[in-house]
């Protein structure tokens, strides 16, 4: 299968490790990566904003640079931008006119996957250490991020391809479905709620006792992490794709340049 | 333009009285944060009521289709509501009851006020209601020298208080039984000086100071939680009884209810008193459904009056994205799982309505300019939650985002100065609206890696990114970005790399 994978922005510019494990993964299962040059951002944060006139380009772009023949599906390591390309680029056209992009975007939308239902639903895969290598010898944790849960629907789909990672011990995240609180600029205008909202989520992932807290989301990561990290706790964050890429062989550093989002290095 | 009424108002009309936030919402939710008291009150009660809906939801097998008849019928209703609001009028009417009609809050002041003082009386007891609390009626009241005494239990302790309700169905849920035996203590004349913290001695001194109320009032004053068009029936849904003796007892009864709550028949009640109790409290049934109809002679109140509001309502129908905003039951399933209401409470939002559906609703009804509302559609960070609880599928994010883009285009200038958010979404649109404007960004990623210093983490940042660095790090950024590495180093897919097997 020939795939097209969408980066995402934060993943790009912060995250490139997320990306690049998402890459391994497909590539191990012998389907053809491709990185459309034109891609930069799905233009959520413009248009949660309430800012439509200026999010009208970003999705544009995002449209141009996915609307090919030239791959069978897309792929990105993130629910909410995902939700985004498959839930808002077709109302952010309606909303400023434009009936064309409306109907491109809703092409695109439809061959666009997040990458845990990619796995599951098209690649079959149900275990990963049987299927893709997958060994980590970690105790983690797993918050489900919102926009994954609400707006896709992944279910247990993340969860369920972290718990069969070899050597992996999983502990259940109490309160997991409560966000933590980054809603993009809501963090910043917000920020004292949002704060609030993610100092519980961090006393209940240190309160598992798990060194990592896992996830698919690398902006809600961030923010956990960036939180974890101020508190000085030990537990960091990490994507479920650079878990599911990590082998016993080639298993994946916790410590680097950038990895972790919080924890000490 | 002509100066003469020409018996037409001006399109739209927007509601006024309780509506607005009258702080900015991160203002006001500073401060309540800030009350460790109400945030444990609040916690315990959200999360009990919480687990109760999931529980009792969970018993029924077809709950998304109730929740889909609900929504479809709530629909209809709106499409159709000129047309329902007659019928229902006609059968009202017809049954002996008097329908008075409302444009806004003063409008139903006046005319609530004037039908108290035709009956020579100076006090009234109340049925717990929204409509009444939006309009401010006993305020009103109070300046016209009328008293109105609140019979639902937290309602009464809110009242006592001379505080605000922060919660449209347990207007008392941030104060703890300690803090109600205190103010029972310290407002009711007649008490026992003995009265301990316990719920039951609690809700029997209300009671008894309640029940001569009940007993001597001559006027009742109600909302409504339907009204079915078909027969011109009223419908009040309660958990206490006091409703039901208010609605039956007094000699004239005046019910104040949103034109919004109309259903258009008898039969589509069958699906809201499923949802609603379920919704609401976490029951499977409510133990009060009161039903009216018109005056029956010789039994109950012989008269009867209605006052349809709209305050806005219309306003908000206008709106073609926003509109099913009205479809809401008030049942506060959305305020009872939302994690913004639940750590700020019912006051940060100012508005009658608070948590998501006043979020969206109170600047709907009153127009995004009016004092601080355009403040309230950023009080969440649209976590979906509210839209998965929502009995009548109210699409509460998406309602949020629309309202925003509201917001930042009725400030859209050429004359004003940018705002910090407007340079960084502007910004923002140069570097995301081409793969290769980001990649010239990305170049500069070393850049950020000498602002982290030898930590690797970014503590401080200044302006609106101070919200951010004031509980959270950002981790140093990558030497290289995806993109780059993508196009310098990944081979062909043979070579199969590993991510982590090189930092740059």
């Amino acid at each position: 299968m020939k795939i097209a994978l969408f980066a995402t922005c934060i993943v790009d510019a912060m995250y490139p490790r997320t990306a690049r494990a998402t890459v391994t993964i497909l590539e191990r299962l012998g389907h053809e990566v491709v990185f459309p040059q034109g891609q930069a951002c799905c233009g959520q944060m413009h248009v949660n904003s309430g800012y439509f006139k200026e999010a009208l380009p970003v999705v544009a772009n995002h449209v141009k640079a996915f609307d090919t023949d030239d791959y069978d599906v897309a792929v990105a390591p993130s629910g909410s931008c995902v939700a985004s390309v498959k839930h808002q680029h077709e109302m952010v056209a309606r909303r400023c006119g434009d009936a064309a992009l409306e109907a491109r975007a809703a092409v695109v939308g439809a061959k666009t996957y997040e990458l845990s239902q990619l796995l599951t639903d098209v690649l079959g895969i149900s275990n990963a250490a049987e299927q893709l290598g997958s060994y980590f010898p970690h105790k983690v944790t797993y918050h489900p991020s919102c926009h994954g849960m609400r707006l896709l629907r992944l279910e247990d789909r993340q969860l369920n391809l972290l718990a069969s990672v070899g050597g992996i011990e999983m502990v259940a995240l109490p309160e997991a479905d409560q966000c933590c609180g980054f809603g993009g600029t809501f963090s910043m205008k917000n920020a004292d709620v949002s704060s609030a909202m993610n100092a519980d989520k961090a006393a209940n992932i240190c309160g598992t006792g798990a060194e990592l807290c896992s996830g698919g989301d690398a902006s809600c990561l961030l923010h956990i992490g960036g939180g974890l990290s101020r508190q000085g706790s030990e537990v960091g964050t990490l994507h479920f794709a650079e878990i599911l890429a990590s082998t016993l062989e080639n298993p994946v550093t916790v410590t680097g340049e950038v990895q972790l989002a919080g924890g000490k290095r | 333009m002509s100066n003469t009424f020409l018996g037409m108002p001006t399109l739209p009309v927007f509601g006024h009285g309780n509506l607005n936030a009258t702080e900015p919402f991160p203002k006001a939710a500073r401060r309540e944060l800030a009350n460790t008291q109400l945030r444990a009150n609040l916690g315990h009660a959200t999360h009990t009521i919480r687990d109760k809906r999931l529980k009792v939801v969970a018993e029924l097998p077809d709950w998304e289709e109730l929740r889909n008849a609900g929504s479809a019928i709530k629909n209809a209703t709106m499409a159709n509501l000129p047309a329902l609001l007659e019928q229902f009028e006609a059968n009202f009417t017809a049954r002996g009851g008097i329908i008075h009609w409302a444009r806004d809050a003063q409008e139903a002041n006046e005319i609530v006020t004037d039908l108290i003082r035709a009956t020579g009386e100076t006090e009234v007891v109340k049925v717990k209601s929204m409509a009444t609390q939006e309009i401010g009626l006993n305020e009103y009241l109070e300046e016209q020298g009328i008293a109105a005494f609140e019979t639902d239990l937290a309602e009464l302790i809110v009242q006592l208080d001379h505080d605000k309700p922060s919660h449209i169905l347990v207007p008392a849920i941030h104060k703890n039984r300690s803090q109600i035996r205190e103010i029972f203590l310290r407002e009711m004349a007649d008490v026992d000086p003995a009265l301990t913290d316990d719920p039951a001695r609690l809700a029997e001194a209300a009671r008894k100071h309640l029940r001569k109320k009940f007993l001597s009032a001559k006027v009742a004053v109600s909302g409504a939680n339907f009204g079915l068009a078909d027969t011109g029936t009223l419908t009040v849904v309660e958990s206490e009884g006091n409703g039901r003796m208010c609605l039956t007892l007094p000699e004239t009864l005046i019910t104040v209810m949103g034109i919004e709550k109309l259903l258009p028949s008898w039969t589509d009640l069958e699906v809201f008193m499923q949802l609603l109790p379920r919704s609401s409290t976490g029951e499977r049934m409510n133990p009060y459904t009161s039903l009216w109809t018109g005056v029956t002679p010789g039994d109950g109140p012989q008269n009867v009056h209605l006052v349809m509001l709209d305050n806005g309502r219309t306003a908000a129908l206008a709106d073609e994205m926003g509109r099913t905003a009205l479809n809401c039951i008030r049942c506060s399933a959305c305020m009872n799982v939302c994690p913004v209401y639940e750590r700020t409470g019912g006051h940060a939002y100012g508005s009658t309505y608070p948590g998501p559906i006043g979020a969206i609703l109170s600047p709907l009804m009153t127009g995004i300019k009016s004092e601080e509302n355009n403040s309230l559609p950023y009080a969440s960070s649209l976590c979906g939650a509210c839209y998965d609880a929502c009995p009548v599928k109210i699409n509460i994010p998406e309602i949020l985002v629309h309202l925003r883009g509201e917001d930042v285009d009725s400030k859209r200038s050429k004359t004003k100065a940018p705002t910090q958010m407007d340079l960084m979404m502007k910004g923002a649109q140069w570097a995301f609206s081409s793969g290769s404007h980001l990649n010239l960004l990305e170049k500069g990623l070393p850049l950020g890696k000498l602002v982290a210093g030898r930590n690797k983490v970014i503590k401080k940042l200044p302006g609106l990114a101070a919200g951010w660095t004031q509980s959270r790090d950002i981790p140093a950024p990558p030497s290289q970005s995806f993109r780059q590495w993508w196009a310098t180093e990944h081979q062909a897919p043979a070579g199969v790399e590993h991510p982590e097997g090189d930092q740059a």
